[in-house]
Formats: structure tokens, C-alpha cells, sequence
């Protein structure tokens, strides 16, 4: 295992001149000169770059294999479009720069947003959120200040959930001031309508659902139920995290949703999970529009402005424009796909779900007994005396990246798997054998389960204890840190 | 395990009467199981009003992270500090040294609207299908 960088001791080379603090120190006021020495690593250049070197070849990604973690929509993001996002007239502006001299970048805004408006149905648009959380609480705030201006008079203070969410569902309506109700899901994995309308009161704001849901399953009630909170007066939120499986197919907004944010770095080119932006572009119905963040981009003529006159706007939610990097690929995304391509993507990523969850089901159960849509939930069997844990980890050993598990939770030991449209017939097939494979070794030799992974840099970690006892930061003196 | 002595609530929480119109609760040994390693308990603060039903706490495992839920209406009196250091408390020993908050209840009566042992086993024998 490659140590940290503060294990290394390498001298300066020799022939490079020395550092010298003091001449640097000398033209700094004296004032903000720290007193302490601070720790930093000690070692020369070419061991910095072996180092991150090294631990960048023990990395996992989308461009190394397989990578099913259901809910994050793992595809493979074509490299066209990153070449695209680092053109220089497009990752070289600043964002300063007066509109006439940006007039390609404001284009790419408007457009995108159009895109977005054709795919989903919707009628408004913003791309300022830089996530899909971020776009969650920047929805909320639009129907808080929607309910606040056409009937300020009822106090509607209720967000219902229901209890497949995502976690940042709960947490979004809790940071924009509202309590959380959760609504039960019924037998076939969709949302109990006896429990929504018990829970339907005149306090409710909005119901927040995501489409499909968390087990990868279509709402096949969602006509109704949108009928349900609407006669309510209140709001349809979409979660559109999942949108990759209507892509092409079903328009959102025609399915009753008021208000929906796209995670642009899951279903449009941008790889999700990794740590680096993304954007949650959210999208409106007409009625939501004027509170809308500012500022919008709009066109006269040939020519794009900003604009920031909405009285009602909610403000701004990020600094500047949002992630324009991103938007950018989601852009290249769209032209290079065409109209043609993107109306497959949906149905290509239905399809695998299915493929996959039809060959696995032999080996492992599947709760809900029905057609999927982008991805699916399945258990261990009851009988084995394997965890979901120890076949994720196994599944390390294999070679792939291992399924999202525990979530939702509302399956007991559930792993959620989504192959999306970007994996061949080939690379499932032999996921499937895998995975055939570890059912076996599962019954004869659950030992191995328990031990795995047995082949990564990195064995088994005690994740109740790096839970426990959480260690951020390095400590000089704590020569390894996993004394 | 589901102790005869005590009286649960359908949220897996376990009520035990300690006197003097005051309870103790914790989280019951198949809930600790369901969540997994629990890895920090968040507890309310001593003279917190407690509704029945409503949130008191957080616990969360390597799995998840849930609410806690107060079975009863009443005044928190004192919370199990040692969780804190020792959140497998919770794990090891749910219904003794892993108990969560006393409380000083505020509607005796409600303590009728909970679970006996015979009908939370029941419970959880359905649930775990
Ligand atoms: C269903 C669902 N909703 C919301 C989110 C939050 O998106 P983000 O991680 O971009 O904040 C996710 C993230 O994976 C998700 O799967």
C-alpha cells in the first residue's frame, strides 16, 4: 500500500538552490507572519508526483469497468465532450465579461435550457443550482415563494416524502423551513394513495416524489396522485435524479410535475460521484416562472442578454451563473446525440435494467416483481449466512465496482443496480457469471464472503470503527494511521 | 430478544417505568440489529418537552440514519451520556446500559396506547419477511 505524503523524508535534490524563507518573509508585513511552524510534507518533486501517481493507478472509475451503483447513473461520459468544455474560449472567459464579448457562452445557456424545456415538458428554466440537492432547496424555495404570493393567507408548512427518498428530500424540506411527513410505500413499491391522502392536508406545500423511484420502479399511479396534491393546492416536486430512464420517453411536466431538477452531471455527460461539480438545472411550469433566480438569459434579436429585472425572483442561489463548465457538456452532449440519440437513451437504459435484473433474479431475489425501469433492487437469499456487505465486497474481487447497497431503505439488505445504456451486452454478460459465481461461493463457502475483498490495495475496513473514532487530519507523530 | 418487563412502540423504541410517573427509553435489540454498527447516538438536551411521536434523537449506523422517536409525551430528565464515547453501547447492551433518555412523563395514560412484548414480537415477526 503506497504510504501518505508525510511518510515520505526525501531530501531536496542537491543541485536545486535552497528555499530561502527569509527573503520571502521580508517583504511580508510583520503582523501576518505566523508564529508556528506548520506541518507540511517534507520531500522532493518527483516523489510528489510518484506518490499521487501511485494512488491515482489504484483508483476505480467508469473508464476503468463496470461501475452498477445504482442511483448514480454511473455511464460512461464520451470524451468529446470534454474536450469541448475545455476549449479556451470556453474555460479561459470570465465571468465578469461584458455581454457583447460572450455572446457564444450565453448562447450555449440559452440553448441548453431550451433542450431541457423540449426533453422534459417544462416552461421555465435555470441552470444557477450546482447540484442536485442544491436544485432540490432552489424547487422548494420556488413553491415556498409560489404559496406565498397566490395564498399568503394558508399557512402551509408541510413537505410529504415518501419513504423510499433520498436522503437529501428529507433534508431539503427541513432547511427550507418546512416539516417532514413521510408517506408509506404499498406492496408493489409505489406510494400508498390511502396514506398520501391521509397525510394530503391543507398544510401540505408540495409532495416531493421522485419518478422513478429509488427502487427503479415507475409510479404507475403518478397521474392520480398528482391529480390528489394539486386538488390540494399544493405542488408536484420532481427529483429528477432518475430522469436518465424517461429520457426520450415520458415528458415530466406532462406527468404533473410542477417543478423538477435535472442532475445534468448524472444524465447529460457528466460523471456523478466523483467529487467534482455538477449542476442541477431545475425546471418550471409556467406558474412558477416568475420566481425563477435571476439572472436569466434571454434574446432579442440575434443577441443575448442578461437579464435581472423579476420582481418576484427568489435571488440568486449561486454565484454568477452556476457551473458553466458543466452545462457545457450537457450541451455538447445533446448536439452530438442529436435529437435521434437522445430518444434512445431512456429505452436503451430500461432495457439493460431488465436484461440484468431478469439473468440475476435466478441467483438472488428481486422484492418487486415487475417490469424495472433503469435500475432494480435485489437481496442475498434469507437462507444465506452472507450479508449484503460481504457481496458487495466480493464483488470487488471480481473486478467491477460494487452496487449501491442499503438504500433504499425500505428494502431489508437491498443492492441497487444500474448497468444505464452505455454498457454492452458483453460487459453484463460477464457481470452476470460473476455474479452467478458468488452465489455459489455464497452457500459453500460464505468464509470467502466474509473475508473479501481479498484483492484490492485495501482489505476489509472496520467501518464501525472509522466511524467511531473519526480521524480527518494527519497528526505528526501518528506515523501510520492505522495504529 | 424482546424482555416480558417492558412495553414497546411500533418505531422499535422499548419504554421501561422506573417510578414516580418517570420512564426510561432506548431502542429495542431487533432495531439495533436492523441498523447495523451504530456509530453516534444524537440525544436531546436535559428539560427538553417532548410530544408523543415526536423526534428526540438521531442514531446512526454504517447503513443509515434514523430518527428516534419519544413513545410517550413528557419532560426529558436526563440522557445517557456514555453513548457519546460509546454509541455500541446501543448494540451491545440495548435494553441496559444502551438505554437513551428518563423521562418525566407528562400523560401517564399514554403509556396504554403501546406495545406489549407478546404484540411487539408479533410485529417484528411480520415485518421481517
Ligand atoms: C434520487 C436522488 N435524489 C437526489 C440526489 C442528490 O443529488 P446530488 O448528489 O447531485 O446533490 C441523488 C444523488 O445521487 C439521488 O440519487
Amino acid at each position: 500500500m503506497e504510504k501518505v505524503i508525510f511518510e515520505y523524508h526525501s531530501q531536496p535534490t542537491s543541485y536545486v538552490p535552497a528555499a530561502d524563507p527569509a527573503a520571502v518573509n521580508k517583504h511580508i508585513p510583520a503582523e501576518f507572519l505566523g508564529a508556528e511552524e506548520v506541518t507540511l510534507p517534507q520531500t522532493c518533486e518527483q516523489d510528489v508526483i510518484r506518490h499521487f501517481t501511485a494512488l491515482s493507478k489504484l483508483n476505480y472509475s467508469v473508464d476503468n469497468g463496470f461501475y452498477p451503483l445504482g442511483s448514480c447513473t454511473m455511464k460512461y461520459n464520451p470524451k468529446v465532450n470534454e474536450t469541448v468544455a475545455d476549449f479556451d474560449g470556453l474555460a479561459g472567459i470570465h465571468p465578469y465579461s461584458p455581454e457583447e464579448c460572450v455572446q457564444g457562452a450565453l448562447k450555449i445557456i440559452y440553448e441548453l435550457e431550451s433542450f431541457l424545456k423540449e426533453v422534459s415538458g417544462f416552461s421555465g428554466m435555470t441552470l444557477q443550482p450546482a447540484a442536485g440537492a442544491h436544485g432540490e432547496i432552489t424547487g422548494i424555495l420556488l413553491i415556498k415563494a409560489y404559496h406565498q404570493k397566490n395564498q399568503p393567507e394558508q399557512k402551509r408548512n408541510v413537505i410529504l416524502v415518501p419513504d423510499t427518498a433520498h436522503g437529501t428530500n428529507p433534508a431539503t424540506a427541513a432547511l427550507a423551513g418546512y416539516q417532514v411527513r413521510q408517506v408509506k410505500s404499498d406492496n408493489q413499491g409505489d406510494i400508498d394513495l390511502e396514506d398520501l391522502q391521509q397525510n394530503l392536508g391543507l398544510d401540505v406545500a408540495a409532495l416531493m416524489l421522485t419518478n422513478p423511484n429509488t427502487l427503479g420502479l415507475f409510479e404507475k399511479n403518478i397521474l392520480e396522485i398528482s391529480h390528489l396534491v394539486h386538488k390540494n393546492g399544493a405542488l408536484l416536486y420532481g427529483d429528477g435524479a432518475n430522469f436518465n430512464a424517461l429520457l426520450g420517453l415520458v415528458k415530466p411536466a406532462e406527468l404533473g410535475f410542477d417543478v423538477m431538477h435535472f442532475n445534468l452531471h448524472k444524465t447529460f455527460s457528466t460523471p456523478h460521484g466523483g467529487g467534482g461539480p455538477g449542476a442541477g438545472a431545475v425546471g418550471t411550469s409556467k406558474d412558477l416562472i416568475p420566481f425563477l433566480p435571476v439572472p436569466q438569459v434571454i434574446k432579442k434579436g440575434k443577441n443575448y442578454f442578461w437579464e435581472y429585472r423579476q420582481a418576484n425572483s427568489i435571488g440568486k442561489v449561486r454565484s454568477f451563473y452556476g457551473n458553466f463548465l458543466i452545462a457545457v457538456r450537457a450541451y455538447a452532449y445533446f448536439l452530438a446525440l442529436g435529437a435521434e440519440g437522445i430518444a434512445k437513451v431512456g429505452r436503451q437504459a430500461v432495457l439493460n435494467a431488465n436484461y440484468l435484473m431478469h439473468k440475476l433474479a435466478k441467483f438472488y431475489p428481486v422484492p418487486y416483481h415487475r417490469t424495472c425501469m433503469h435500475e432494480f433492487v435485489m437481496t442475498p437469499h434469507q437462507a444465506w449466512s452472507v450479508s449484503t456487505l460481504d457481496i458487495a465486497k466480493r464483488i470487488i474481487d471480481y473486478g467491477f465496482h460494487p452496487p449501491t447497497i442499503y438504500f433504499p431503505l425500505i428494502v431489508h439488505e437491498a443492492m441497487m443496480i444500474e448497468p444505464t445504456e452505455t454498457e454492452t451486452k458483453e460487459t453484463m454478460d460477464t457481470f452476470i457469471q460473476a455474479l452467478e459465481q458468488l452465489a455459489a461461493e455464497a452457500v459453500q463457502n460464505p468464509e470467502l464472503l466474509k473475508k473479501a475483498p481479498l484483492t484490492s490495495p485495501v482489505g476489509r475496513i472496520d467501518e464501525a470503527r472509522a466511524g467511531r473514532q473519526l480521524i480527518l487530519k494527519y497528526e505528526k507523530g501518528r506515523d501510520t494511521l492505522l495504529t | 430478544m424482546v424482555p416480558k418487563d417492558l412495553k414497546y412502540s411500533k418505531s422499535h423504541e422499548w419504554v421501561k417505568a422506573v417510578g414516580n410517573n418517570t420512564i426510561v427509553i432506548g431502542i429495542t435489540d431487533y432495531a439495533q440489529e436492523e441498523l447495523g454498527d451504530i456509530v453516534f447516538v444524537e440525544l436531546p438536551k436535559v428539560e427538553r418537552q417532548l410530544k408523543q411521536q415526536e423526534s428526540f434523537g438521531v442514531a446512526e449506523s454504517v447503513k443509515a440514519v434514523s430518527d428516534l422517536f419519544s413513545p410517550v409525551s413528557g419532560m426529558v430528565v436526563s440522557v445517557n451520556e456514555a453513548l457519546g464515547k460509546q454509541p455500541e453501547l446501543v448494540n451491545k447492551e440495548p435494553y441496559t446500559n444502551g438505554w437513551m433518555i428518563k423521562i418525566a412523563l407528562a400523560a401517564p395514560t399514554e403509556l396504554s396506547s403501546l406495545l406489549s412484548a407478546e404484540e411487539y414480537e408479533k410485529l417484528i415477526s411480520e415485518g421481517s419477511k
